[in-house]
């Protein structure tokens, strides 16, 4: 086994309040790793530290990425060596084209890579062809980024993105939220596109509707800041049928 | 032969009282009629424009610095100024164009090379130098089409019939302090004239910089576009660095003709001063268009530049179904401050305007949006659309509105809208999440603010306002 990310005993908060309180984590390399919990277990603020997000201080612990420590590293830095995060409710930016914002991402990660940078004809042809797997419309290349976007059109446009920077290392923010079962299913199969054996996934929710899309290898379960179980995909049934109370008891 | 149309001035009319020395490339600072005398002797003029300006001139003596701008500065000296420079010589081609004025182009990113060059865009430059027109291109080929196209200088020279016909038409030369003093003491500028029914076929450009030392700039700009004609006109300035305020007190009016269309575009990047302020320029600019019937005046500007900032394209829509528009985007960051808008004067049956403004605050840069529409008595079914829109960068700037409104009668149909918004850290962190750094993250939400003003610019010329904004804003940014 190959470990992608390793976070060892994480205390992370937001202001002064601690929320994840000695988080333990490792996620494998090529592996589908889900972690579910109820409502303020700290599912976002893990989602937040790993990305560096300016709301969220490490006070203790550390996150290595590929064997480096990115505890301190900038947000961009953190993209760049491809982590990419699927936002629960992505930002409007308004004039920002999304075609122009995304070759932009796209080619700065390029570079990043010491790849050649795509021209406009190749990003926009590629860029195109996903628009018409995720079953966007056309003129959401040109729109402003996430502008009037519906909630639907935000995630695919999420997956959009994610599917055109080929990231290492994926974490989905609670991507089924506010989709209906079209807009589900062309999410998943994005996702399971990139499945190559390589990339690892992180997909946090609380529900275990997305997991009959996309299968996953690990349920960890994340509770008062801690991961409290971690086991296999046979865990989503039982967490069904029992609740987060029981598993809470038995930690 | 100039020389001698000179001396014979010089003998003829002004040697009472005349004490400055013409062969003088400077003049020293101060100013009173002997001044205006020397100017109008060195632009070699005919005497009718010598009695303006002193016209102007005691005019100018009994008005009063206007100060309702929500602007501070320390008071002006107007006779520590000096009121003419020229360059050391005066070059008949390229080649003889002083390096360093070539050099400093280059470091604007808008070397006249490289404008030659861009693909199938011929742009004629009237480069204005330190008050001395030093090379105008393409001239003959807008000879063809019967353009004109000079300085002023040449303009009341060569054309007079035109220019008394239409200078202080539109700004009348006591319409205010500052126009009062351009019209008195101005050195030089451009002149344009398109006839009956022509486009112009090319993107008329003047570049204007100030080089010498503790010299004031006081250009004026005139541009007639006559019944059914065309043209788009690019004003673009920069000084470099300098530690003494300089007073720049331009002047320009547009007048456009039945059916006639003026786009006029302008870059303005003076040096700003320091983090305190300390040496920036001073912007005094008066800008009036005046549209007959079927007429239309399309103001866009990015002013990047200056410590004080004062300036209000403005339009007045006189004839029916005339147009005027206002596009702006305003930056102001360490200790600029700006006040600027425009006023949309509707005097003609169904004549509408827009007015879109954009201005940005970093650092401890003030900018205020002063607009006023004025919908006159006969004018049914006049129009107007404003938008202001505020962007805030960092908690130090600060960003005022001022729109007024006046309606003779209650028939005009006016909607404003005006938002402040701080760019978020979310919306930077979603950009940066994505492996856009810092500044250009900042950089990419300013110019998607910016784009319905950037939109309406020249394509060459908006790519410099993209390049000048994000010079201006580094830095500004965490």
């Amino acid at each position: 086994m190959s470990v992608m990310m390793d976070i060892q005993n994480l205390h992370a908060g937001i202001g002064e309040k601690e929320i994840l309180k000695g988080l333990n984590l490792q996620i494998e390399e090529g592996k589908v790793h889900a972690i579910m919990g109820p409502n303020g277990a700290g599912k976002s603020t893990l989602s937040k530290a790993i990305t560096g997000h300016y709301e969220v201080k490490v006070t203790d612990g550390k996150i290595l990425y590929k064997g480096q420590d990115i505890t301190d590293w900038e947000p961009e830095e953190r993209a760049l060596e491809g982590i990419f995060l699927s936002f629960q409710n992505p930002v409007e930016i308004p004039g920002v084209n999304n075609a122009y914002f995304l070759r932009t991402a796209v080619n700065a990660r390029r570079k990043h890579l010491g790849l050649p940078e795509l021209n406009a004809a190749e990003f926009l042809r590629k860029m195109k062809e996903l628009v018409k797997e995720l079953g966007m419309k056309p003129e959401m290349i040109n729109r402003s980024l996430n502008v009037g976007f519906s909630g639907g059109e935000k995630k695919r446009n999420e997956i959009l993105q994610m599917m055109m920077l080929e990231p290492d290392m994926i974490i989905l923010d609670e991507i089924d939220s506010g989709l209906d079962i079209d807009a589900l299913r062309a999410v998943s199969e994005g996702i399971n596109k990139l499945k190559d054996g390589k990339r690892s996934f992180l997909v946090i929710t609380h529900y275990s509707r997305i997991l009959d899309y996309i299968q996953p290898d690990y349920i960890h379960v994340l509770m008062d800041g801690r991961i409290v179980k971690t086991a296999g995909p046979e865990l989503v049934a039982e967490l069904e049928e029992k609740g987060y109370g029981a598993i809470g008891a038995e930690g | 032969m100039a020389d001698k149309e000179l001396d014979r001035a010089v003998a003829g009319e002004y040697n009472l009282g005349f004490e400055i020395d013409i062969e003088e490339d400077r003049v020293p600072p101060g100013l009173n009629e002997d001044v205006i005398r020397f100017i109008s002797k060195k632009k070699e003029e005919p005497e009718w424009m010598t009695e303006l300006r002193l016209k102007a001139y005691r005019k100018w003596t009994q008005m009063e610095e206007p100060h309702w701008g929500h602007l501070h500065y320390d008071p002006i000296d107007y006779q520590a100024i000096s009121y003419y420079a020229a360059p050391k010589k005066g070059p008949e081609s390229l080649d003889e164009v002083d390096p360093k004025i070539l050099e400093a182009y280059e470091k604007l990113g808008i070397p006249l090379e490289e404008q030659k060059q861009l693909a199938g865009v011929k742009v004629a430059v009237d480069a204005v130098v330190d008050s001395v027109s030093v090379k105008t291109t393409y001239r003959k080929e807008l000879e063809k089409h019967g353009i004109i196209f000079c300085s002023i200088s040449e303009a009341i020279r060569d054309y007079p019939e035109l220019v008394q016909k239409y200078m202080f038409s539109v700004v009348p030369m006591n319409d205010n302090f500052f126009a009062a003093l351009n019209s008195a003491v101005f050195t030089d500028g451009t002149f344009v004239y398109i006839p009956k029914g022509v486009r112009c076929p090319m993107e008329l450009s003047t570049y204007f910089r100030i080089n010498a030392m503790n010299t004031g700039q006081f250009e004026r700009t005139l541009i007639v576009a006559d019944e059914g004609s065309y043209v788009s006109y690019n004003e673009g300035c920069s000084a470099p660095m300098r530690d003494e305020n300089q007073l720049h007190a331009a002047v320009v009016e547009l007048i456009a003709l039945e059916g006639a269309e003026i786009k006029y575009s302008t870059i303005q990047n003076w040096y700003p001063g320091d983090e305190e302020g300390k040496g920036g320029i001073y912007n005094f600019v008066t800008k009036r268009g005046l549209c007959e019937k079927d007429a239309k005046i399309s103001w866009t500007q990015v002013e990047t530049g200056s410590a004080i900032t004062w300036k209000y394209p403005s339009c007045i829509l006189k004839g029916d179904n005339s147009v005027g528009e206002f596009y702006s985007v305003a930056v102001t960051t360490l200790a600029q401050q700006a006040d600027t808008g425009t006023k949309m004067i509707h005097l003609g049956k169904n004549t509408s305007s827009t007015i879109i403004s954009k201005g940005i605050s970093a650092m401890k840069g003030q900018n205020t949006y002063r607009g006023l529409v004025k919908i006159g008595s006969k004018a049914e079914g006049a129009r107007n659309y404003s938008e202001c829109d505020s962007l805030l960068i960092g908690d130090q700037c600060g960003a005022h509105t001022f729109p007024y409104l006046e309606s003779k009668d209650a028939h005009g149909q006016v909607e404003h809208e005006a938002t402040t918004t701080k760019i978020s850290d979310e919306q930077l962190f979603y950009l940066r999440q994505r492996g856009i750094g810092e500044e250009d993250a900042v950089s990419m939400i300013v110019h998607g603010f910016c784009k319905e003003v950037f939109n309406q610019l020249p394509m060459e010329y908006a790519v410099e306002a993209r390049a000048l904004l994000n010079l201006t804003l580094e830095g500004s940014v965490g």
